[in-house]
C-alpha cells in the first residue's frame, strides 16, 4: 500500500513551522521525544517507545560453526524488520531502500564499533561459536525509526543472557535456565544513534524527526557515540551539502544527547533487575499503556506558557466586540422551541415537496424531553406540519419549561435520526 | 594483519607513503563510444570503471518521474573476482545496495539535474581485479566480455574492477569523470577519498591492509570549490576530538584529488579538439 502523499499546505505549514523555530508537537530543536524502555518475560526483549514510535528488539542464541576467517569469534547477525504494521507504506518481505539503509546503519554502528567481545563468544575454536542475533522489529513508525532501533538493540543486548556452557575437551554441554544461570554479555560500551533532519538544503536542522517533519526533511545525518565521546559512526543521507562546521556542532549535541540516553538505559535495566529479583510481574502486558477512556491520566505535552497572559489580553484588545445580539429561544406553542429565524427558502418550491432532516416527536421513548422542530424554510414560529400523511400525527407531549434549545438539539438530533428511521420502516 | 605497523616511527606507511600523500591516480575518460559517458579509474591497485547514459527518457517505473528534476539512478557492483575472497553475489547483496544509494545521494547533490526535469540519469560503476596489462588493451579485453554478458541491458555498469581499499571512492571519482564525459553539467567536480586515523595521525587515501586493520575509516565526497561535504560515512570508534582534524585532512586530500581529476579532463578535451581540428 502507498503511503498516503503529503499536501502542499502541510509541506508549506511544516516548513514555515520549522523556519520560525517551532515544531510539531511544540518540542525545541534539539529535543528529544519521551522514551519509555520496557522489557518483556524474556531475558533479551526489549520495548523502545520513542514519542509515538515503537520498537522491539529481540536477542537470541544459537551455537554455529564460525566463519573460516575468524575462527575464534563469534557472530553477530542484525536484523531490521520493516512490517506494515508500522506503516502502511511498508510492504511484507520486499527490501526497500529505507529497509537496506537501516539494517546497515544498525550493523555499523553495533558491529563495526566492536560493541560486544565477539571473542568471548567462543565455545570450541574453530567449531563452535555462539552467533547471537538481534532481531528489530518496528510497531509503529512515527519517525526516527533508526534512534528507537539502535536503543531497543543494546538495550536487548544489555538484558541478554545466554545459557552457561561447559567444553570437555571436544564436548559440549549447554545447561539450561535452570540448571545454571544464564551469563550476560560482555559489552565494552553502549553506542547509540541520534538524528539529524536538515530543512531548507542544510539551513536548519533538528533533533529526532517525527513522521511528518521526515517527509519534509531534505536530509539526515545519523552519528552513533557512546557515552566515553567515541563517535562510532557518522552517516549523511539524502543530497544535502553539508559544511564541516555543521558536522561539529550536530557530533557536540549528539555526545550531549547520548549521554542522557545511556542513563536512561541504565536506569531501566537497573529497575527492571530490582523487578525481576523481587519477583513482580514483568512483560509486554505490563508495559502495555492504559489509554482507557475513564482513566485521567493522560501525558503532559509541553507548552510554552510564559507569555500567555500577555499574547491573550492582546488578542482579547484588539478582537472585535462579541455580537450583542444572542439569539433567545423563540417558545410559540408550548412545547415547541426555535433558536433562529432560520433561512428564507430560495429554491421556490412547495413547502410539502420538502424532505428535509426532520424531526419527529416520538412517544415510543417514554421520554419528556422536548424536541425541536428544525426546517430550512421556518419564517413564522408557528407548529408546521411535516407531512400530511394521514397516518401520522404530530403530539405534542408535555409542556414543559423548555431546556435550552441547544441541549436538546443534540440530543434530538440523536433521536430524531432514531425516529426517522422509524418512520422509514412504517 | 597484527603486527604490520601501519605508520613507521618514520612516518611511512605500509606502501612506502607518507601520511598525506595519495595513491598514483591515473584516469582515462571516452573509453567506451556506445555509452554517454565513462571512465575508467586506477588509484593505486583499485580499479574502477564508469559509465554513464543519460539524460534520456525515463524508463522502468513511469511513477518515479519526478517533474522538476531528473532521476540519477546508480548502480554499483564488484566483479565477482574483484576481491581476495571470491564474492558469490555481485550485487543485490545489501553492501552494493547501500554503496548504490550512497552513489546516487552524492550525485544528486552535484549534478544539476534541474535542467532536465522528467528524465534519467544512469550511473554505473564496476570493480575488477585484472592483470595488469596496458591500460587500454586490458580494458578492452574486459569489457568485451562484459559488453557480451550485459547486451541486453542497454545501460552499462559502473564496475569496480579490482578492489584494493577505497571502493566508495574511486567509485564516486570514476564516476565523475565519466559524468563530465557525458556533457552532464555539475556544480562541481565530485572528490572523494577516504582517510584513516592511525597513532594520532590521519592517514590520507587508505588502502585495502590499512582499511582491514582496523583503523577509523571516514569516507568524504567533497565538492572542491565552495568545501561542501556530499557524503560523510565513518565506522569504527574515533574520539570526538579527533573528528575535526579527520576532516580537515579528508578535506585536503580530496582537494588534492580534484586537482589530478581536473588535469585528466582537460587533457582529455585538448586530445579531442587536437582530433577534431581546433
Amino acid at each position: 500500500m502507498k503511503d498516503t502523499p503529503l499536501s502542499n499546505c502541510e509541506r508549506d505549514f511544516l516548513l514555515k513551522a520549522i523556519e520560525e523555530k517551532k515544531r510539531l508537537d511544540g518540542r525545541q530543536t534539539y529535543d528529544y521525544r519521551k522514551i519509555k524502555i520496557s522489557f518483556g518475560t524474556d531475558y533479551g526483549c526489549c520495548f523502545v517507545d520513542l514519542g509515538q514510535t515503537r520498537v522491539m528488539a529481540q536477542v537470541s542464541c544459537e551455537l554455529v560453526a564460525p566463519k573460516e576467517n575468524r575462527p575464534n569469534e563469534g557472530i553477530m547477525f542484525f536484523n531490521i524488520e520493516l512490517s506494515p504494521m508500522a506503516s502502511p507504506g511498508f510492504e511484507q518481505g520486499r527490501q526497500s531502500e529505507l529497509s537496506v539503509k537501516l539494517n546497515r546503519q544498525l550493523e555499523r554502528c553495533l558491529r563495526n564499533s566492536k560493541c560486544i567481545d565477539t571473542e568471548s563468544l567462543c565455545v570450541v575454536s574453530g567449531e563452535k561459536v555462539w552467533q547471537i542475533r538481534v532481531d528489530v522489529h518496528t510497531l509503529n513508525n512515527d519517525g526516527n525509526l533508526m534512534d528507537a532501533a539502535s536503543i531497543a538493540a543494546i538495550t536487548a543486548l544489555c538484558h541478554f543472557r545466554r545459557p552457561d556452557v561447559s567444553t570437555q575437551g571436544q564436548e559440549v554441554t549447554v545447561y539450561s535456565p535452570e540448571e545454571r544461570d544464564p551469563i550476560p554479555l560482555s559489552i565494552y560500551h553502549m553506542p547509540i544513534s541520534v538524528s539529524f533532519a536538515f530543512f531548507q538544503q542544510g539551513t536548519y536542522l533538528l533533533v529526532d524527526p517525527c513522521e511528518r517533519e521526515e517527509r519534509v526533511m531534505d536530509g539526515l545525518l545519523v552519528i552513533a557515540m557512546n557515552k566515553h565521546r567515541e563517535i562510532c559512526s557518522i552517516q549523511s543521507s539524502g543530497g544535502i551539502m553539508l559544511l564541516k562546521e555543521q558536522v561539529m556542532r550536530c557530533s557536540k549535541i549528539a555526545g550531549v544527547k547520548v549521554s542522557e540516553i545511556t542513563e536512561l538505559i541504565s536506569e531501566a535495566l537497573l529497575n527492571d533487575r530490582k523487578a525481576r529479583k523481587a519477583g513482580g510481574k514483568c512483560g509486554f502486558a505490563e508495559s502495555m499503556p492504559q489509554d482507557r477512556i475513564t482513566a485521567l491520566k493522560k501525558d503532559e505535552t509541553p507548552v510554552e506558557m510564559t507569555d500567555v497572559t500577555e499574547t491573550a489580553n492582546g488578542i482579547i484588545q484588539k478582537g472585535e466586540a462579541a455580537p450583542q445580539t444572542v439569539p433567545s429561544p423563540v417558545v410559540p406553542v408550548p412545547g415547541v422551541g426555535q433558536v433562529g429565524q432560520g433561512l428564507q427558502n430560495s429554491w421556490g418550491l412547495e413547502e410539502d415537496d420538502e424532505d428535509d432532516y426532520e424531526e419527529e416527536k416520538n412517544d415510543n421513548s417514554g421520554d419528556e424531553q422536548v424536541e425541536e422542530v428544525t426546517k430550512m424554510d421556518v419564517g413564522e414560529g408557528d407548529v408546521v406540519e411535516i407531512s400530511d400523511s394521514e397516518e401520522e400525527d404530530v403530539v405534542i407531549l408535555n409542556p414543559e419549561v423548555p431546556e435550552k434549545p441547544k441541549n436538546t438539539g443534540s440530543k434530538s438530533h440523536q433521536k430524531g435520526a432514531a425516529a426517522s428511521k422509524k418512520r422509514q420502516k412504517k | 594483519m597484527a603486527g604490520l605497523e601501519l605508520l613507521s616511527d618514520q612516518g611511512y606507511r605500509l606502501d612506502g607513503r607518507k601520511a598525506t600523500e595519495l595513491r598514483k591516480l591515473q584516469a582515462r575518460m571516452g573509453v567506451f563510444t556506445q555509452a554517454d559517458g565513462s571512465a575508467y579509474l586506477e588509484q593505486g591497485n583499485t580499479k574502477a570503471l564508469a559509465v554513464v547514459y543519460g539524460p534520456h527518457e525515463m524508463r522502468g517505473s513511469r511513477s518515479r518521474t519526478l517533474h522538476d528534476r531528473a532521476v540519477i539512478n546508480c548502480q554499483y557492483s564488484m566483479a565477482t573476482f574483484s576481491t581476495a575472497e571470491r564474492k558469490r553475489r555481485p550485487h543485490g547483496d545489501r553492501k552494493s545496495t547501500e554503496m548504490s544509494l550512497h552513489l546516487k545521494q552524492t550525485f544528486e547533490a552535484a549534478v544539476m539535474t534541474q535542467l532536465y526535469p522528467r528524465s534519467q540519469i544512469d550511473i554505473y560503476v564496476k570493480v575488477r581485479v585484472g592483470l595488469t596489462l596496458h591500460l587500454v588493451r586490458g580494458i578492452i579485453a574486459e569489457i568485451d566480455f562484459f559488453v557480451i554478458v550485459h547486451k541486453h541491458v542497454s545501460i552499462v555498469f559502473q564496475q569496480i574492477l579490482q578492489s584494493d581499499g577505497g571502493n566508495y571512492s574511486v567509485c564516486v571519482n570514476a564516476a565523475t569523470l565519466a559524468v563530465i564525459d557525458a556533457g552532464i553539467p555539475m556544480r562541481d567536480y565530485v572528490c572523494a577519498c577516504t582517510v584513516g586515523f592511525v597513532d594520532e595521525t590521519p592517514l590520507a587515501d587508505l588502502c585495502y591492509a590499512e582499511e582491514n586493520g582496523g583503523v577509523s575509516s571516514l569516507a568524504l565526497a567533497l565538492l572542491p570549490r565552495g568545501g561542501q561535504i556530499a557524503l560523510l560515512q565513518m565506522d569504527a570508534r574515533l574520539h570526538q576530538d579527533h573528528l575535526e582534524t579527520l576532516i580537515e585532512a579528508a578535506m585536503t586530500a580530496c582537494k588534492g584529488v580534484s586537482k589530478v581529476l581536473d588535469e585528466v579532463v582537460r587533457q582529455h578535451l585538448q586530445e579531442a579538439s587536437v582530433l577534431t581540428g581546433e
